[in-house]
């Protein structure tokens, strides 16, 4: 479980194709929204989130990575009655913060992964939890085991998911 | 100026995104009752999302109605000889509580109310949820061209589902009760206390605004009082879990839906609630007695040269064999207290015997009566069930001849 530290041009920059840059989001928003419906447990993850960190990672550019966050974010608040702007807001940061990131960490293996999604994951929920009690006055609880118990259940999915979505980057 | 922009390139999108998607949020939050502002992204994301959706719900149902409906047919015949059964015993049930309905009815009608009914539902099928925790909503494959409209309710047999939020074209949003947004009108079945049923944080359901000095026990049943104007009264809800003091003088009492909120399938859209003043129904519907006297034993006709003898009076309380009466002419109907054929405990009765044997007599023949034993079926029959004190019902024309 090693995080290290490489310079700018030791770092692998990715790209992926058109196809895969659309309908891999898509895919992810549909399992997320049909999933829980047959297993109710599923509802802990949050499949948009991982693939926000995925592609943010991946491609290095903060750029990239904000503007992913930003449009799978609104599409994940337009599928839910609350206002649109909460999870855009939340996976903005997300992605702006996992590129920034990206450019000065090695994220390729498993250990890095595992603690990258566990923290990116709570950032996002913190986000999430401030602009829901702050600018929506929603009522919201906020629980440290049950965030981080989400937050682990997430980056152990997440290590397989990354593993599967490696098949689609392009070296750029 | 080109260096700074350059330089600090990407915090300064990352601030305009961030900017303008709170700017975004503050006019939602401010028009809380208009949903047009956002409508057009939400229509593209479900329009994106939802097409999935519906494909794979269809190859599932197809794939389990293959499976139910030509494959998995072993104890089909039992169940359906059970069902039928059933539906046997439902049937005298119904007509027993219809009758006890027809009498609050005219109560009703005395007093001037106004009931609600439903009279138009659309049955559909939940395609997605909106894969939130904060949000506990799902989606149903029937819109705005179907006809579904905002805040109509959603039910399933077992109770209360949520109601209609927004509707597209071919798919709607519904806001399930256990979302912390969403409030029902709520009465206790036994204890009559009204009060709101909104859901929390956590996806529970809970009752607020009833008082802490009243007491409410775990198992009692929730209904929808109908103040909310979306569900009529009367639908189940659920039943009371748990019940403690809870802040600002009210109770706090957690609700088990009775619908399976977590794994809903089919639901049904109540497309049309009717609002009348109660009336007795002057229909004049079938007694339970009528029903279970179409289902009493068949017994051969009298022969018409029977001993006079054997056709005595049957004592009160028997029950007229609908046979006999319908070879009469007259209607079967049953004699004696409804309620003693027709109470919860009843049975069918058992069929003739097979041969033309005599079935069993239900009541013991008055005293005076040629004794049962060792006469034939066709002479017995008569004394037990034939009412002989009421005359045959005679043609007007041949009330006076002369």
């Amino acid at each position: 479980m090693a995080i290290t530290y490489t310079s700018g041009e030791q770092v692998e920059v990715y790209r992926f194709s058109l196809p895969a840059t659309i309908l891999i989001p898509l895919i992810a928003l549909f399992l997320q929204a049909w999933v829980p419906l047959r297993f109710h447990f599923f509802s802990i993850f949050d499949l948009p989130l991982l693939i926000t960190i995925f592609f943010a990672m991946a491609r290095r550019s903060q750029i990239a990575g904000l503007l992913t966050g930003a449009l799978i974010g609104v599409i994940q608040d337009s599928l839910t009655h609350q206002p649109i702007g909460l999870y855009g807001l939340s996976k903005t940061v997300v992605g702006f913060g996992a590129s920034s990131l990206g450019v000065k960490l090695d994220a390729e293996n498993a250990g890095a992964r595992l603690l990258l999604t566990l923290f990116f994951y709570v950032v996002h929920e913190v986000v999430y939890f401030l602009i829901a009690r702050g600018l929506v006055s929603l009522h919201m609880t906020w629980s440290w085991p049950h965030e981080l118990w989400s937050g682990l259940a997430n980056a152990f999915l997440g290590i397989v998911l990354y593993a599967v979505l490696d098949r689609f980057k392009h070296r750029t | 100026m080109e260096s700074f922009l350059g330089r600090y390139r990407n915090l300064i999108v990352l601030t305009a995104v961030l900017f303008a998607q709170i700017l975004g949020l503050a006019v939602q939050v401010k028009r809380t009752s208009d949903t047009e502002s956002s409508r057009l992204i939400r229509v593209w994301a479900v329009g994106a999302v939802t097409p999935f959706e519906k494909a794979l719900v269809w190859v599932q149902t197809s794939t389990g109605n293959l499976w139910h409906n030509y494959f998995y047919l072993r104890g089909v015949r039992a169940e359906n000889r059970q069902l039928k059964e059933q539906i046997e015993y439902m049937r005298l049930e119904q007509v027993r509580m219809s009758q006890d309905a027809e009498q609050a009815r005219r109560l009703q009608a005395l007093l001037a109310f106004k009931e609600q009914f439903i009279s138009q539902t659309m049955p559909a099928q939940v395609i997605g949820s909106s894969g939130s925790e904060q949000s506990r909503s799902v989606y149903i494959d029937k819109g705005e061209k179907h006809g579904i409209k905002p805040d109509m309710a959603v039910i399933t047999a077992d109770g209360v589902v949520g109601k209609v939020l927004h509707v597209y074209g071919s798919t709607s949003l519904v806001l399930l009760i256990s979302d912390q947004s969403s409030g029902v009108g709520a009465i206790l079945e036994k204890s009559r206390l009204q009060g709101i049923l909104r859901g929390t944080p956590a996806g529970e359901v809970t009752l607020e605004k009833v008082m802490g000095d009243e007491t409410v026990l775990p198992g009692e049943v929730v209904l929808t009082s109908g103040g909310d104007r979306i569900f009529p009264k009367g639908l189940p809800i659920g039943t009371v879990t748990r019940a403690f003091p809870g802040s600002e003088l009210f109770l706090s009492i957690r609700v088990k839906p009775a619908a399976n909120l977590s794994k809903v399938e089919e639901v049904l859209v109540v497309t049309r609630i009717d609002e009348r003043q109660a009336e007795p129904d002057r229909s004049n519907a079938g007694r339970a007695v009528d029903i279970l006297a179409e289902r009493l034993p068949t017994v051969p006709p009298k022969p018409e040269n029977a001993p006079a003898g054997t056709a005595t009076a049957a004592p009160p309380g028997t029950t007229q064999n609908p046979s006999a009466s319908a070879a009469s002419g007259t209607p079967q109907k049953a004699v004696g207290s409804p309620n003693s054929v027709a109470g919860p405990e009843a049975k069918p009765n058992p069929p003739a015997p097979a041969g033309g044997g005599p079935p069993v007599a239900r009541k013991p023949a008055a005293p005076g009566t040629a004794p049962a034993v060792g006469n034939p079926p066709a002479k017995i029959l008569p004394k037990t069930v034939k009412p002989p004190a009421q005359p045959k019902p005679q043609p007007p024309a041949q009330d006076n001849p002369q």
